[in-house]
């Protein structure tokens, strides 16, 4: 029997009233499937992942979330399904990493109702999970980019939604941070997550995702499994420059420029 | 810094503001020693048992203007509390929206008609209400790619055409009667404070605190971008909508009974975020008390330092600047 996708674009076109961005996507994720979004500055990426999110109104077509279309729930009932990590926090004050976290109930709240102990458990077990449970009582302001992106991650986790949605969650991170916060969008994915990430880097697509979206000139350029969507051929059409993939071992490989410019 | 600590400030800093507000009730031109002030209090309405002179004083003049200070300063400071948080900007105030300007140009229009007191009072509740709803109105109207900023501009504007009408009816106005009213009017002042005013605005206040008080958690959520509280499951532009009706109903009518007394929901906010941080669930009493004692203490000494009464508005200043600046030294991880 087939499960249920617990994310699904069809024949999305998404964009604003006056310009319409990318259009012909469709896509089913199961339970435990990752899709990473790749393409050029400006090629849509973050316009898709909002309107996956049903931060915007699709120009065309519908966002399936467990068999029922985003348009139809609530604000409430949307967070319940899906979680967003942004590319940053945006946080004007210094607010408390626990109380950060803690926002991520909201969804699961009583009308009116503040976090109860059981949500403020979550919130700590969230950060315990992503091991940084040390920074409970710290304050946002003062963390390191790194730091501020788990938290967001811990955030989303304890939003405790089947479906998450990362937009490019290692592109100001060092190379330590970025190894963590991928192992643990790995981790996740084990544990029967459904992930949508955009991300400049070929390299981390082919090595932590199932499939592969390349958008390019408003049309997705390929859609399919990594190895098969992360072609030397399509890497170089879709930033158009050529490019060599090197295997590093059975598993890995990276993509470089085949000369400097 | 753990919650027991934050509510243990917040208890004592309220506790030191009940003993201000006892001293107040014997400060003034005609000081009372402290028994007589307990001995006014306890025998109400028992004209036998206590001076009639220190009743009087206690209740028909000194508590209501005591009560409606801390009211003003509690409503002004929690009002800028819940302006910063849901604007993401520590720079602006209650004020921000044309509350002020509308409720200057209703009282003006009304001391022009000839109006008393309490018709002053309730015109420039009339005139802040209806000033902030056209701010949001025009806002509304206006598509544009930050909603906020575009609020905050669409507030400026407005509040300067207000000000452009009150300049022309200052220049119209009789220069012998009128004009000194209404120049007092504007510096603010609490040396009108009495019972009816007291009825008229704590209840006001009390349904707009209760709604902040109500909302502060989700409060919170609302200084995070659009984008993540709406994915929070946060309906953002509905409840933005209640805190600036609760905040302008509270800012409207502490600045019908005492006029405009500025820097109190600027400043205040800011250093009750040094004291408890800025998670609004504690912020708002915090802010509600320093704001509260912060006019009681301007008011007091406003009626008691020198033999005429200053306005507050120029105290709250000549404290607030020297205030501010020190906390902008100070304040460097809370921006």
């Amino acid at each position: 029997m087939a499960t249920v996708p617990l994310l699904e674009a069809r024949e999305l076109a998404v964009g604003f009233a006056a310009r319409r961005i990318v259009e012909g996507i469709t896509f089913a994720l199961a339970p435990g499937e990752s899709l990473a979004v790749l393409g050029g500055n400006g090629a849509g990426k973050s316009t898709l992942l909002r309107t996956l999110l049903g931060l915007l109104v699709p120009l065309g077509g519908s966002v399936v979330t467990a068999g029922v279309g985003i348009a139809a729930l609530r604000l409430s009932e949307r967070a319940r399904r899906l979680a967003y990590v942004p590319q940053h926090d945006g946080v004007s004050f210094g607010f408390r990493v626990l109380d950060v976290v803690l926002m991520a109930r909201c969804a699961q709240l009583p009308w009116l109702g503040p976090p109860r102990a059981a949500d403020r458990d979550i919130a700590r077990d969230a950060l315990a999970r992503l091991r940084i449970a040390e920074l409970a009582e710290r304050s946002v302001t003062e963390l390191s980019g790194g730091e501020r992106q788990l938290v967001l991650i811990a955030r989303a986790l304890a939003q405790a939604a089947p479906v998450l949605i990362l937009d490019e969650p290692t592109s100001s991170l060092d190379f330590g941070n970025r190894a963590r916060v991928l192992h643990e969008i790995d981790r996740l994915r084990a544990e029967g997550k459904s992930i949508v990430v955009s991300t400049h880097e070929p390299d981390l697509a082919l090595a932590h995702a199932d499939r592969a979206l390349l958008l390019r000139d408003g049309r997705p350029l390929a859609l399919d499994r990594v190895e098969r969507a992360l072609t030397a051929a399509n890497i170089e059409r879709l930033y158009g420059l050529p490019v060599t993939r090197i295997a590093i071992d059975a598993r890995r490989s990276v993509f470089v420029p085949v000369q400097s410019l | 810094m753990n919650a027991g600590v934050t509510y243990r400030r917040i208890a004592a800093t309220a506790l030191v503001l009940a003993g201000l507000a006892f001293l107040a009730l014997g400060a003034g031109r005609y000081p009372l020693p402290f028994r007589d002030v307990v001995a006014a209090l306890w025998h109400h309405g028992d004209e036998a048992a206590a001076g009639g002179a220190a009743q009087a004083i206690v209740w028909g003049l000194r508590l209501p203007r005591v009560l409606i200070a801390m009211l003003t300063g509690a409503a002004l400071a929690a009002a800028g509390a819940a302006y910063q948080h849901l604007f993401r900007n520590p720079l602006v105030a209650p004020d921000t929206l044309g509350v002020s300007s509308g409720a200057a140009l209703g009282a003006i229009i009304a001391i022009l008609l000839g109006a008393g007191s309490v018709g002053v009072a309730l015109a420039a509740f009339a005139g802040g209400i209806v000033a902030v709803a056209a701010v949001l109105a025009i806002a509304s109207r206006l598509s544009a790619h930050d909603p906020l900023v575009t609020l905050i501009l669409t507030g400026i504007v407005i509040a300067s055409l207000l000000g452009a009408g009150l300049s022309l009816l200052k220049y119209v106005a009789d220069p012998y009667n009128e004009l000194p009213t209404i120049t007092f009017w504007l510096m603010g002042s609490l040396a009108s404070a009495s019972g009816r005013q007291l009825a008229l605005l704590a209840p006001l206040v009390a349904v707009g605190l209760a709604t902040l008080f109500t909302l502060a958690w989700r409060i919170d959520l609302l200084a995070l971008p659009d984008d993540q509280s709406r994915s929070l499951g946060l309906p953002a532009t509905r409840l933005r909508l209640v805190v600036i009706g609760a905040a302008t109903l509270v800012t409207a009518a502490s600045v019908a009974v005492g006029g405009i007394i500025g820097w109190v929901g600027l400043v205040v906010p800011h250093m009750a975020r040094l004291v408890v941080g800025p998670s609004f669930p504690r912020l708002l009493p915090q802010a509600a008390v320093l704001g509260a004692g912060f006019v009681l203490i301007v008011d007091t000494a406003a009626r008691s330092v020198a033999p005429i009464e200053i306005p507050p508005g120029i105290l709250t200043a000549i404290v607030g600047t020297p205030v501010f600046i020190a906390l902008l030294a100070r304040a460097r991880n809370v921006f």
